[in-house]
Formats: structure tokens, C-alpha cells, sequence
């Protein structure tokens, strides 16, 4: 018992109590950032890992919820309409928004938002037994289209630039270091609770289930099961993540534009799936803190060559390593067992 | 129970069945033969939802089961098993015979660990003699132990007609056997159909026999009136009915 929770428990310590000690602010405040992608990493997992749906198109979940997230903040800074609407000569607030003044609604649409929209396609498309590379490219290209209707709708959603300069969130200032190491606390601890409903369901008889629907699709209707509703139910899962983590992200990194949430982010997070390992729920954690550490690292650099490198790890994991960097330290650990 | 009329399925203007009547009472073990192509697998897979008839209908316990889905035919309690078996490898035994017997249960239900066997489970397990293995995962089963286990899983289902497509296909003469005592232990209790063309088997264990042929159903009868019958005889091109089955 205390074993199989040790390695666990050691990195929830870790990360709630020595990061924020020995962390700078601004090291604390990326890897804040690291955890909002583990959180949509780990929705991933769980689709794609557990359940076969390779998902290219979580920035559009991850967007909802960042533009929920980034909305509220706008309108509860008062002093009326958010400055990118005026720049864009938006006269009164659009409808569409003024619920969005409720930090309740925000937080509820953030997460709900992108569960009935993956629901409705889900339910659609699972039904028609769309699959495999047709289920990847159809995600793929709503989150081409999500970035165009952000991008043309200026007045709305700030177009390319997105939603920028946030200044407080519930009274507290956004600058603040106290301010960011709460936050830091919250999207580990959201990021830890989510991890352990997650494992917990993979565990389940839904787990199995999964599984199964992803190993042999045709054979569980033979079981009586259907697996477009198992399917629908999982990647809605991933979506409230997805979701949930976009609305983390905006007051932690003060941004929320098309460019982060569009085809090559969401394709960079199935990357970073892949090298953590796509199998294991605390691989695809590890792969997006991972790479979002790489990708800071290199960046700074040479920003082109993180593309090319970005592309040559994934070509190498999915070739000599399928299972990633998870596989690799769970075959070193049962060598050393035995 | 079951009754198939008049049902007809074309692929690209092939006449895959071509006008079958069949009717199956409560209770019944009924063998299913003919030669390779005859159609014996496209009746179960319009029985069972996986291919849908052009033309005919059919019926289990006054339900049409046409155009149903495939998990709603299993819901009405048809269960099937395929010609080459298909289990879960990356999980157990006992999870695979977990999930065949979970299908009733409401989704949300599932959402909790398996604690220990179900009765459905346990069952299924001695009845196929997979319990040395329960634990074991699918994949590293051999092929008998496969066929095996598929049928557990549908005996885990508890369905009230079960459709087998060549359960001892390439088995051993002992593993022949077991299965033979396996399905007259099931068959005591449940409607089954069965698709098999090992002769010796069906001399051993058929009550009644339906021969198709080339989409159509030639004869109807007992083993004795079936391989007596000339056109059977025909149909199995030189090889006679009677060596072939009363051998
Ligand atoms: N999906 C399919 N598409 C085209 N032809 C098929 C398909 N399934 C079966 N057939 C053809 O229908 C005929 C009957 O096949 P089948 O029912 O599998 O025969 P049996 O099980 O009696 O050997 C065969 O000639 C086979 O080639
Ligand atoms: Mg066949």
C-alpha cells in the first residue's frame, strides 16, 4: 500500500512544498505554466493512451476555456468595455459575454464548454465510426478552424493578439509573487487531483473497458457495450481537462491569443505524450513538463531548430522507444527486480 | 425462438445467401454445415446485426432483429463468438470474462474497481477450465485456450441463444474433446447454433443438422437422413456424406 503510493506522494511533496521554497518567482511561475500543459497532457493520455483517439485538436478545449478564463478577468478589472474591444471600436459589450462577468459562469463554461462541444462530436462522430487517422485529422482541422474564427473575430476575441493585460484576479494582484505562488499551488494541486481520478478510472471496469474499445472496437459491441458512448464519454473527459487547464493558464501566464491554442500546439502536447509515454498517465505528465522545459531552453536559442528537433524526438520515441520515456524507466526498474 | 425468412444478402451482385428460411425452437442445438463460401458465417452475421440482409426478415422471441445495432442484438440476449477468436490480450482472463459479464450494468457503475469474481465470472471460468489461468493475461494464451476463453466470455454474457462459428477449428484431438462436453454441458441450457465442419464432431454431438450451399439451405434433418441424402452428397464433391460423416 505504501509502496504502490510512495513515488506519488514523494513528487506531490516535491512540487507543493520544495518548489516553492527553492524556486525564483519566475522559474515557479513557467513551471506553473508546464503543469497547465500536464493537465491537458494528461487528458491526452487518457484519450489517446487508454483510449486509441489520437486527439490533435486539444487547443480548441484548451482556448474555451482560456477565453472563459481571460473574459472574466477583463470584465472584472470594471472600468468598462475590455481595451481590445475599444481598439477594434466595439461600442457596448457583446452579448455573448456579459454572463461571463460571473466568475462561477466563466469557470463552469471553461470546463463545460468544451465537454458538450466534445460530447456533440463525439456523439456524431463515434456513431459513424469515424476512427483512427480520420478521427486525428477531423480534430486537427477544428483547431484550424477555431484559430480562424478567433483571428476574424477582432471585436470578440481580440484577434491575433488574443487577451492580454490582466492586472487582478479576485482582489489579489497578478504581479505579485504571492499572488503567482498561490497560483502555482492551485494548478499542482488541480493537476495531482486530476491525476488521481484519472488513474483511478483507468483502473476501473471503465479502464478495461477502454481498452478494450481501443484493441478491438468491433469485438466490444459483440459484448453488448457500445463503444461510441465509451468513446464519447472519454474524450469529453479529456476536454473538461483541456479545458480546465486553458482557464489555469491565462491568469498564469497573462495570455490567451489563436497562436497558442491552434495545429501546432495541440500537436506539440501529442509529442510531448508520446515521449513521456503515451501508456502510462504519469508518462504523458512527465512528457509535457519535459518538453515544455526543452522548449524554453532551446527556444531561447535557436527558435526555428526546436521545431526540427521537436519533430526528429518524435520520429526517434515512435520508432526505437513506442512506449517513451515511462517505458524505458519501467523496463529499467523491472530489469532491476529481477 | 429464431426464424430467418426468406433472407437474402448480395455482395457486389454476389448472392452471398440467397433466400434462406430457417427456424430454431427454444432449447435446440442446431449444426450448421456446408462447404467453404456456403454462407455459414453471413447467417450468423445477419443474425447478429454485423451485416445487413438486402431482403427477409429476422425475428428472436418476436423482436426483428434488422437494422438493430449490434450491442442491442447482444442486450436481447443473441451472443456470438467468431471464427478466428478474437480476446482482449492486454488484458486477463478474468478481466476479459469481467467485462463480457458487466455489459448490463449501467456505465457509470463501471467506474469502480473490479473487486474480486462475479458468479457469472466464476462460472465461466470452471466451465472452460481457465481458472489456473485467471489471472494470466490474453495474450499469452495458445489457440485452443483462446477459443476457450471466447466461449466463457460469451457463457459470461449469459445470453439465451449463443451462435458459434467453428469453435474447434484448428484444435487438438483433446482439446476437440473438451470443447465437445463444453458445448453438450451449454447446449442443456441455452438455443446454440453451431457452424462446424469436422464430421466427427458433428456425428458425435448434432441433434440436427441444416446443410447450406451456395446461399441456400439444401437439407434439414437428423445426422442419418443429412448424410444419407444425394444432394449432400454432391454438394461435398466426391467425398461421400457417408464417409464424411458417418465415419
Ligand atoms: N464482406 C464480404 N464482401 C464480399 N464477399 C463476402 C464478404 N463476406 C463473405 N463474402 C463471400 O460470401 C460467401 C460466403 O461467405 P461465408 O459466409 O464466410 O462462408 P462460410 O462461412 O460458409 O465459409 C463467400 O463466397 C465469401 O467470399
Ligand atoms: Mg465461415
Amino acid at each position: 500500500m505504501i509502496r504502490k503510493h510512495l513515488p506519488f506522494a514523494t513528487i506531490a511533496v516535491l512540487a507543493l512544498v520544495a518548489a516553492p521554497l527553492l524556486l525564483e518567482p519566475f522559474r515557479l511561475s513557467l513551471l506553473a505554466k508546464y503543469l497547465c500543459y500536464a493537465i491537458v497532457a494528461l487528458g491526452i493520455g487518457l484519450a489517446w493512451g487508454q483510449g486509441g483517439m489520437l486527439t490533435l485538436g486539444q487547443g480548441v478545449f484548451f482556448g474555451l476555456g482560456g477565453y472563459s478564463m481571460a473574459m472574466y478577468l477583463k470584465l472584472a478589472e470594471g472600468g468598462g468595455l475590455p481595451d481590445f474591444m475599444v481598439w477594434s471600436g466595439v461600442e457596448e459589450l457583446p452579448a455573448l459575454w456579459t454572463p461571463f462577468a460571473n466568475p462561477v459562469f466563466a469557470l463552469g463554461m471553461a470546463v463545460l464548454g468544451p465537454v458538450a462541444i466534445a460530447v456533440v462530436l463525439g456523439t456524431l462522430v463515434f456513431r459513424q465510426r469515424v476512427r483512427g487517422a480520420y478521427f486525428a485529422i477531423l480534430t486537427q482541422a477544428l483547431a484550424a478552424a477555431m484559430v480562424i474564427l478567433l483571428v476574424g473575430q477582432q471585436g470578440l476575441t481580440g484577434g491575433t493578439n488574443g487577451m492580454t493585460n490582466f492586472f487582478d484576479l479576485f482582489g489579489a494582484d497578478l504581479a505579485a509573487d504571492s499572488t503567482q505562488r498561490g497560483l502555482y499551488l492551485v494548478v499542482a494541486g488541480v493537476l495531482g487531483v486530476l491525476y488521481l481520478a484519472t488513474r483511478q478510472l483507468v483502473n476501473s471496469r471503465f479502464g478495461r473497458l477502454l481498452v478494450a474499445v481501443r484493441d478491438g472496437e468491433d469485438r466490444v459491441r459483440f459484448l453488448g457495450y457500445n463503444p461510441a458512448t465509451v468513446k464519447t464519454v472519454t474524450f469529453a473527459a479529456s476536454a473538461g481537462m483541456a479545458g480546465l487547464a486553458g482557464a489555469l493558464f491565462v491568469p498564469v501566464v497573462g495570455i490567451i491569443s489563436p497562436a497558442l491554442l491552434g495545429v501546432v500546439p495541440s500537436l506539440e502536447l501529442v509529442v510531448a505524450v508520446a515521449v513521456g509515454g503515451r501508456h502510462a498517465l504519469a508518462g504523458a505528465v512527465l512528457g509535457a513538463v519535459l518538453m515544455g522545459y526543452a522548449k524554453t531552453a532551446f527556444s531561447e536559442q535557436f527558435a526555428d531548430g526546436w521545431l526540427y528537433l521537436q519533430g526528429a524526438l518524435f520520429i526517434l520515441v515512435m520508432t526505437l522507444a513506442p512506449k517513451g520515456i515511462a517505458g524505458i524507466l519501467g523496463r529499467w526498474r523491472s530489469a532491476r527486480a529481477t | 425462438m429464431l426464424e430467418l425468412r426468406d433472407v437474402r444478402v448480395v455482395f457486389d451482385g454476389f448472392h452471398a445467401l440467397d433466400g434462406v428460411d430457417l427456424t430454431v425452437p427454444e432449447g435446440e442445438l442446431r449444426f450448421l454445415i456446408g462447404p467453404n463460401g456456403a454462407g455459414k458465417t453471413t447467417l450468423i452475421d445477419v443474425i447478429t446485426g454485423l451485416t445487413r440482409p438486402a431482403a427477409g426478415t429476422v425475428t428472436f422471441d418476436g423482436h426483428d432483429l434488422v437494422g438493430r445495432k449490434e450491442h442491442r442484438i447482444v442486450r436481447l440476449g443473441v451472443g456470438r463468438t467468431f471464427q478466428t477468436s478474437v480476446v482482449f490480450e492486454e488484458l486477463s482472463v478474468v478481466e476479459n470474462l469481467d467485462l463480457a459479464a458487466c455489459f448490463r450494468r449501467p456505465l457509470w457503475s463501471l467506474a469502480r474497481r473490479r473487486k474480486g469474481v462475479s458468479q457469472a465470472v466464476e462460472e465461466a471460468l470452471t466451465r472452460t477450465g481457465l481458472e489456473e489461468l485467471a489471472d494470466r493475461s490474453a495474450g499469452v494464451l495458445s489457440h485452443g485456450q483462446r477459443q476457450w476463453l471466447e466461449l466463457g466470455m460469451l457463457l459470461a454474457q449469459r445470453p439465451r441463444l449463443l451462435l458459434l462459428d467453428e469453435p474447434v477449428a484448428g484444435m487438438s484431438r483433446e482439446e476437440r474433446e473438451r470443447t465437445g462436453e463444453l458445448l453438450t454441458q451449454i447446449a442443456a441450457d441455452h438455443t446454440v447454433i453451431v457452424v462446424e465442419h469436422d464430421m466427427e464432431f458433428l456425428r458425435r454431438h448434432a441433434s440436427k443438422v441444416t446443410v447450406l450451399h451456395e446461399g441456400k439451405v439444401l437439407v434439414e434433418g437428423s445426422v442419418e437422413q443429412v448424410s444419407a441424402d444425394p444432394r449432400v452428397q454432391e454438394v461435398y464433391l466426391g467425398r461421400k456424406p457417408s464417409d464424411a460423416v458417418g465415419k
